[in-house]
């Protein structure tokens, strides 16, 4: 009960075991501690989405959960996405739409992007603003952000 | 900011919660979602000696239809309020409510419960567990009790629960079939607070409205319903002069605070613009549902 605590936790798909104080994020644990340094902290509040990050195939605010919480949890970070040398689909989109400028934002852009891709319909040009209502960008004035998400969304198709 | 130390309890049943919460000598608390718990202790406004994660208790993640009302457990998700099929059929003011509920990740860790247990004036759950008629279930290691929405709420961010009890679930009122809903809100930025909204839910028999309730938000230190309101409607045709009435005394009757995004006077002048629409389309959502 006291003190720090184990926890075993898959990211992108490889288990790591470490022990953690019980009030560390999960934000600084996936930074600090196993080096995704991919996953950005912004707020540490839950307003700007920088720190978004898939927890069991579902987005969450990696800023508002404590690492102690995902013992046994599956993680996907921005580094699960893709790499340099090999782009992932919505990265790729991002890099042909100009869905970015100087990048802080995009990881918790992507993260998001990637759970609505997976759960919502993205029929409307509403519903794609409405999905990303929850992410800050302070560069783009987010037009070129949602003409690369509703370039993924015609590419998916309907949601099965 | 990172949050004050704190001892981690991941609890294993309500029983073990509710021991562990007692044994923090008022100095513990309960997550669930985090989604305002989390900022809150990360500005250190909140130091809990002692951390109590219900996540992983069995059985509290339930959404169940009983009789004339539905029962929301501790561990239901915004998200899982908003896609649920018996929410949708029956309260569909709820279900529309829950779209303006945050953004969709937030929704995806929040609960029903957590919301109502951290009552922000200016939220919709609090309001719409008002509006239904919610009944908050309690318990501690003293026993159990059952409070309405009503007697919850005390102020803002304030309510009756004692630092050692746990809420598990809240029933909240199914709505008849043929119910006129509606549901209005205006906030600067989508996901926002609201700086006013109100649900409204009515029936209509013989060409008047009975059964009405209104219910608002961010116009006070708690969500409010408006029985004054309710009772001038009650058995009356909705028509043009019936809204300036109720608009007229709906404005005088509410005490809005000033604060850097809006005006007291702003916030009622809303509050009235907001209700007019609602009363409007509820009385007219009610006729379309009887046709």
């Amino acid at each position: 009960m006291t003190g720090r605590i184990e926890i075993t936790v898959s990211v992108n798909g490889l288990s790591y075991t470490r022990s953690v104080e019980p009030r560390m994020l999960l934000s600084d644990f996936l930074r600090h501690e196993l080096g995704f340094t991919g996953t950005h902290v912004g707020c540490e509040h839950g307003v700007c989405g920088a720190c978004t990050i898939l927890l069991d195939g579902r987005s969450a605010r990696s800023c508002l959960t404590l690492a102690a919480q995902v013992d046994g949890a599956s993680i996907e970070t921005v580094e699960g996405l893709g790499s340099v040398e090999n782009l992932g689909r919505v990265q790729q989109a991002f890099r042909d739409h100009h869905g970015l400028q100087c990048g802080f934002c995009t990881p918790g852009f992507l993260m998001t992007i990637t759970d609505m891709l997976r759960h919502h319909p993205l029929e409307s040009e509403a519903e794609i603003r409405e999905a990303l209502s929850g992410n800050i960008c302070r560069c783009t004035g987010y037009e070129h952000i949602c003409n690369a998400v509703r370039e993924l969304a015609k590419e998916r198709g309907a949601l099965k | 900011m990172k949050p004050a130390s704190f001892d981690y309890v991941r609890a294993e049943s309500v029983e073990h919660a509710v021991q562990t919460l007692s044994g923090a000598d008022g100095d513990g608390k309960i997550i669930a979602g985090g989604q305002s718990l989390m900022p809150m202790m990360n500005f250190r406004l909140v130091k809990p000696s002692v951390l109590v994660d219900i996540n992983r208790i069995a059985g509290l993640d339930r959404i169940e239809l009983r009789g004339d009302r539905m029962a929301l457990g501790a561990l239901v998700r915004h998200r899982m309020t908003a896609e649920d099929a018996l929410i949708a059929e029956h309260i569909p003011v709820l279900h529309h409510a829950m779209k303006h509920v945050a953004h969709l990740t937030v929704r995806n860790r929040g609960t029903f419960c957590g919301s109502v247990c951290h009552a922000d004036p200016a939220a919709e759950v609090p309001m719409m567990s008002l509006l239904l008629n919610g009944s908050i279930h309690i318990v501690s290691e003293r026993g159990k009790r059952v409070l309405s929405a009503g007697d919850f709420f005390v102020g803002s961010l304030m309510t009756a629960l004692e630092p050692d009890e746990l809420v598990t679930e809240i029933e909240v009122d199914r709505l008849p079939a043929g119910t006129g809903w509606a549901f209005e809100e205006f906030a600067r930025r989508h996901g926002d607070y609201a700086l006013a909204a109100v649900a409204i839910t009515m029936e209509r028999q013989n060409g008047v409205a009975t059964n009405v309730r209104i219910g608002l938000m961010g116009v006070g230190e708690t969500p409010t319903r408006m029985p004054q309101l309710e009772a001038m409607l009650e058995g009356s045709e909705v028509t043009e002069r019936t809204l300036e009435e109720v608009v007229d005394a709906l404005r005088s009757a509410i005490e809005p605070n000033s604060d850097l995004n809006a005006s007291a006077d702003y916030r009622r002048y809303l509050a009235g613009t907001l209700t007019r629409r609602a009363l409007s389309d509820a009385w007219l959502r009610a006729r379309d549902m009887q046709s």
